[in-house]
């Protein structure tokens, strides 16, 4: 692996494979009744944030934490951030706090990349959202619980609905699905589809319904009103009955197909309640995997002297 | 009709990266049939016994052992395996490293008697992580340990309550266990030298080599 996670793209299927093969030995820490490892202690984790987000951050904290890392939360709001200091004066700051990771989230696109490559500091940098570009353990946690779910992901349809251009989740997605073998659909109104789209190596579609029958999976992203500065579709209630997904459409679904969504989300907006109840949502199990795969991140990285090697280039005998 | 030529009794295969084997598939049955056996002596029995194989060959030892002690006892002995990589004294000293399963009885180990299980038992210190990570996990009533081949050169406190063989060796030995499940053969070899990477006195490149083939 890559010494800083900032884009699921740097990630080979050997590295993603790897993940998912550690997070899947970390989850049963979740049923001990001491659920706590030694593997990170006396490292430090800085959880950097320069945007709002509750589960983001306390997942990480959580993995972290079980990890027996030290953990210091930095929060734009309330620091020296919201007094004007720059990116780079706040690296080094924590450089010289001798953090061993930062784990950032800041609103611009390519924040977490500055951060990594601009030489201010030597800590492996772990991208956890910047802007609408990439949320790398966003798109882990996802391809973690279809695999729990759905085995092997080669050849498996997965469905991405609703505001694309504003997804750093969707864009994730469809790298890190493509590396693991998943063919993606995203479907979204023209408006809320991203330009340069043609080349991202994905089916395209603005017809929910037509797509919803051959889905394994079924995700459905919120509609970030909190980025869009111009009208995307006309109304709440067309966009509901156009692109949400409600019980009727949930009846199209194969009996297997599961229902997921990153969180937070909107009852009745992009899905109804009764779907995001229903059996085949794996909504709430989304947020225990994402610990469980943030812990494995944090080891793999952080663990050993160096960050791990993948599973053919290591020589060892164990993958399974 | 003259016989064929008998091969002399103490010839054994060589393997096929060299070196010398000290036991061969028939060596090691017999010895985890002795194992189980002072196993069942030592505790009375098999009631609260929870085998606990150390990845990746302890594991399917344990099993072994638990399917004898079947045998022996008409008793089936909860198996299990404990992952020792995150407690390893030398984790930094490396890249991380893969993780390997962990897998507790239903059971739970709480008063129990735990026999860990491994193949080889060298420096001591895969058994202290192993302690380690037990005590995460459960309150034993009492632990021992089971290893197929102890070479010496223990580094820690540390002594095993029941043995396969003993194998005296030199620290730039190679002892290389193979298992019908993990490798498709069984046997225990012998080389004489370690052909990658220094042998240090701290033994943890030598226990490396052992364990990453």
């Amino acid at each position: 692996m890559k010494r800083h996670l900032l884009s699921a793209g740097d990630l080979t299927r050997a590295d993603a494979e790897l993940v998912l093969q550690t997070a899947e030995e970390l989850r049963s820490l979740a049923d001990r009744p001491i659920k706590k490892l030694p593997a990170l202690r006396g490292r430090t984790v800085v959880n950097l944030f320069f945007e709002d987000s509750t589960r983001t951050r306390i997942s990480f904290e959580a993995a972290a934490k079980r990890l027996s890392a030290d953990v210091i939360n930095f929060s734009a709001k309330g620091s020296s951030l919201s007094k004007g200091e720059s990116l780079k004066d706040t690296s080094l700051t924590l450089e010289a706090m001798g953090a061993d990771a930062v784990v950032v989230r800041h609103w611009a696109s390519g924040a977490p990349h500055l951060l990594a490559n601009a030489g201010w500091s030597r800590s492996s940098v772990v991208n956890a959202g910047d802007g609408t570009h990439e949320h790398p353990t966003q798109a882990l946690l996802d391809a973690f619980t279809m695999w729990r779910h759905l085995g092997s992901l080669d050849g498996r349809r997965v469905a991405i609905v609703g505001d694309v251009l504003h997804s750093r989740v969707a864009r994730s997605n469809a790298l890190l699905l493509k590396t693991l073998g998943a063919e993606v659909t995203l479907v979204a109104p023209p408006t809320l589809l991203p330009v340069g789209v043609e080349g991202w190596d994905v089916e395209t579609s603005y017809d929910i319904d037509a797509v919803l029958p051959k889905a394994d999976v079924v995700m459905m992203l919120r509609v970030q009103r909190e980025r869009m500065n111009a009208a995307y579709f006309p109304t709440v209630r067309e966009y509901s009955r156009r692109y949400g997904l409600d019980g009727r459409r949930m009846d199209t679904l194969q009996d297997h197909t599961i229902v997921m969504h990153p969180g937070p989300m909107i009852r009745g907006m992009e899905i109804t309640a009764d779907v995001a109840d229903s059996h085949r949502s794996v909504i709430v199990e989304q947020v225990t995997n994402g610990v469980a795969v943030r812990m494995a991140v944090l080891y793999l990285l952080l663990g050993g002297s160096e960050p791990a090697l993948s599973l053919e280039a290591s020589g060892e005998e164990e993958g399974r | 009709m003259a016989a064929p030529p008998a091969t002399p009794a103490t010839a054994r295969p060589a393997p096929a990266d060299g070196g010398r084997t000290v036991l061969d598939p028939r060596d090691i049955s017999r010895a985890l049939t002795r194992i189980a056996h002072e196993i069942l002596e030592r505790n009375k029995g098999a009631d609260d016994l929870v085998l606990l194989g150390i990845p990746s060959r302890g594991v399917p030892l344990a099993r072994r052992v638990a399917a004898k002690i079947a045998s022996v006892e008409g008793v089936d002995v909860p198996v299990g395996s404990l992952d020792v990589t995150m407690y390893r004294d030398d984790l930094r000293m490396r890249p991380a490293r893969t993780l390997l399963r962990t897998d507790i009885p239903p059971g739970g180990l709480d008063g129990k008697v735990v026999v860990l299980v491994d193949d080889v038992l060298f420096s001591g210190r895969t058994i202290r992580a192993a302690l380690d990570a037990m005590n995460d996990v459960g309150r034993p009533q009492a632990v021992q340990l089971a290893v197929l081949v102890d070479r010496g050169h223990r580094e820690l406190p540390i002594r095993a309550d029941f043995v396969g063989k003993n194998l005296p060796t030199s620290l730039v030995e190679k002892v290389s266990v193979r298992l019908e499940e993990v490798d498709g053969e069984d046997s225990v070899t012998i080389a004489g030298m370690v052909s990658t990477g220094s042998t240090t006195r701290d033994g943890s490149t030598t226990r490396d080599a052992e364990e990453a083939r």
